[in-house]
């Protein structure tokens, strides 16, 4: 934690003109005859590095706090509808990973009704220990008797890190409880490291993925992250439970909401295939009635989502909600595979961002093998069904 | 109804570039603008003051230039905004950002709603919201998908949760997070654009906030440190996967086993 300094004794009229040029966010001015820094400034610190002298980072003594009073990794369990959201398992691998670096404890934290069944299974995930608030209070989700059991059980354990599954409820609770504690949170973290004193290393893709960022919480306490499904590896379960079960009570303020819920529904999904994970995108090469069926099946095997180009929707064999494209939607999923799909700038503007694509065509020159990763110069309709086939029996279906 | 929504001015391109010598940032020539989800909650602010009466006024924290933004919003039917913009706020984190903003809105005065967007373009982190209704110690859902009714000083929403959609009512004063995607958000207009003057923004810094404790804001206000930036590993590799269409569709079969699609 600091300050930036200006040494306005060492300037004068050109370095002071070069220095506001070093600024990526233009926040440094130069003024009659001194420098100042503005609001747009980011701490970037580039100016202190590169300035020569004349902008200066201060450091500033933190208050220091005693890391040792914290310990234990803690998973919140997300449980919602009796059932535990699996990163939730993911979390726990990773929390006993970390754990290796410090030795602490693995803690669960689970919230909601009659969740005891639960509490158990969480056992087969090598937990040290379950601490469950079992009340009718927390049948659904309501942020208030939530976060209220969230901090009672920070107060009480005082664990150190704090892994919260990015679930739509993950992400409004663990907010709400860092700001309480005044402490560090990280969303979306892709890497977690654990160093001996116990300080949680976040990393986490900034702007859209292009850059990444290592962040620590170097002096609050607990450290929350947040994980978003399927980065972590989920463990295998155990055949014997092990660790304990310790039941929490439940005071009647921790009840107290000013939110009621008054009917709960099973979401209706539209398309939208710029949230799909996994995309089968097809082109004019796999138009036929028979691809679309397998592409259709596969799809549903994966749980992809169809997409086409855009000469299939002008042929009326897709909505305009499927496109990819400049003139469609543009997608990011983790997975995408393009089936008889030549190329066009069009098309990949919408898709080349997509962390693994794999094209079939035909083709050997088409210009999609320029930003495919897995370039499969063949026949979709002879490849396809195969695949459909391998992850049918795999699947048992 | 008095309702209060807080936008962000955002750059322009997500296409943000690292110095692979110093580690920095490369924005320079980057247009900034509104950030996209802000306008659903500015949408849906609107719609609620046309059907129940009242008005609705905007909060941001940025540089000066920021004021764009609330002149943008103005242009679209809100009444005036306030920008917290000082030296001091350089360098939050989430907490330092949520707790700056809690503390302009308390200098703001009291509002009946509060709407946030769903997220922003360039932190993408989606939690800002739930800490300044921490902050401010009101009730708080995040994902409205719509406000269905006003009745009594409750307001009744429908709101996403995973993978269900829940009705429920909360009592105001509270803090809502849009979904995105929920409404078609109004242009601007050309004409209250044209006319309008200065005096529908107002900048607050530190100096106006009833807390004067320079360490709760900024760098030193914020629990996280980024101990380094650097650009992600790009997948360069580029695999051929080559012999008879059977060969080929066992080893995609591999692929997606691998992947973890199965």
């Amino acid at each position: 934690m600091g300050k930036l300094v200006i040494n306005q004794s060492l300037l004068n009229k050109e370095n002071a003109e070069s220095v506001t040029k070093l600024c990526p966010f233009g926040a440094i001015s130069y003024e009659n005859g001194g420098l100042s820094i503005s609001a747009a400034c980011k701490m970037c610190k580039l100016c202190a590095k590169k300035s020569g002298g004349i902008v200066t980072y201060e450091e500033e003594a933190v208050a220091e706090i005693d890391k040792s009073l914290w310990r234990g990794i803690t998973v919140y369990a997300d449980c919602q509808g009796g059932k535990i959201h699996k990163v939730t398992f993911e979390l726990c691998g990773k929390a006993k990973e970390l754990a290796k670096v410090t030795g602490h404890p693995i803690y669960a934290l689970l919230i909601g009704e009659n969740i005891m069944e639960q509490a158990s299974e969480l056992l087969h995930y090598g937990i040290d220990k379950v601490f469950v608030y079992d009340d009718e209070a927390f049948r659904d989700f309501r942020i208030e008797p939530y976060a209220a059991a969230f901090s009672d059980f920070i107060e009480q354990i005082k664990p150190s890190s704090i892994l919260v599954g990015a679930t739509e409820l993950g992400r409004q609770l663990a907010p709400r409880v860092a700001a309480r504690f005044h402490a560090g949170l990280t969303a979306d973290c892709t890497v977690l490291e654990m160093k001996e004193n116990t300080d949680l290393v976040q990393i986490r893709p900034a702007f859209g993925g292009n850059i990444m960022a290592q962040i620590i919480s170097p002096a609050t306490r607990p450290q929350f992250c947040t994980v978003r499904y399927k980065i972590f590896e989920e463990p295998p379960r155990t055949e014997a439970p092990s660790g304990e079960i310790v039941q929490m009570s439940v005071t009647e303020e921790m009840k107290k909401s000013e939110i009621q819920v008054l009917k709960t529904d099973k979401k209706q999904t539209d398309v939208d295939i710029s949230e799909a994970d996994v995309i089968i995108a097809l082109g004019r090469g796999a138009q036929t009635d028979a691809l679309r069926a397998e592409a259709e099946e596969l799809a549903s095997l994966l749980g992809a989502m169809v997409a086409c180009t855009r000469p299939l929707v002008e042929s009326n064999l897709f909505d305009a909600k499927h496109q990819i494209g400049l003139s469609g939607r543009t997608v990011k999923p983790k997975f995408i595979i393009c089936l008889g799909i030549s190329g066009a700038v069009q098309f990949t503007a919408g898709m080349k961002s997509s962390a693994t694509i794999v094209a079939i065509n035909t083709d050997k020159s088409a210009p999609i093998f320029d930003v495919a990763h897995y370039c499969v110069v063949g026949d979709v309709a002879e490849i396809l069904p195969r695949i459909i086939k391998n992850i049918k029996e795999v699947k048992n279906v | 109804m008095k309702i209060l929504v807080c936008i962000k001015q955002v750059p322009g391109s997500s296409n943000v570039e690292v110095d692979p010598v110093t580690g920095v940032l490369i924005r320079s020539g980057i247009q900034n603008k509104m950030n996209p989800y802000d306008l659903y909650g500015i949408e849906l602010a609107l719609t609620l003051t046309e059907k129940y009466g009242g008005e609705v006024e905007l909060i941001t924290m940025g540089p000066p230039p920021a004021k764009a933004v609330i002149l943008e919003a103005v242009a679209m039917g809100a009444t005036r905004g306030t920008v917290l913009s000082d030296r001091k706020f350089a360098g939050a984190d989430v907490l330092a950002t949520a707790y700056t903003i809690s503390q302009g809105i308390k200098k703001c005065g009291e509002y009946d709603l509060i709407i946030c967007g769903k997220q922003t373009t360039d932190g993408d982190t989606a939690q800002v919201g739930a800490e300044v209704a921490e902050y401010l110690g009101l009730p708080n859902i995040s994902n409205v998908c719509s406000v269905d009714d006003l009745k009594d000083g409750v307001l009744y929403v429908t709101a996403a949760l995973d993978n269900k959609t829940v009705k429920q009512s909360i009592t105001l004063p509270c803090l809502i997070s849009t979904d995105g995607d929920i409404n078609t958000p109004r242009l601007p207009s050309y004409k209250v654009k044209r006319a309008l003057t200065d005096d529908v923004v107002r900048f607050l810094s530190f100096a106006d906030f009833s807390d004067q404790d320079p360490n709760h804001y900024g760098l030193n206000g914020s629990a996280t440190q980024v101990e380094r930036i650097f650009p992600p590993e790009k997948n360069t590799e580029k695999h051929t996967i080559s012999g008879s269409s059977d060969e080929q569709a066992d080893e995609l079969f591999a692929l997606v086993s691998k992947l973890k699609l199965i």
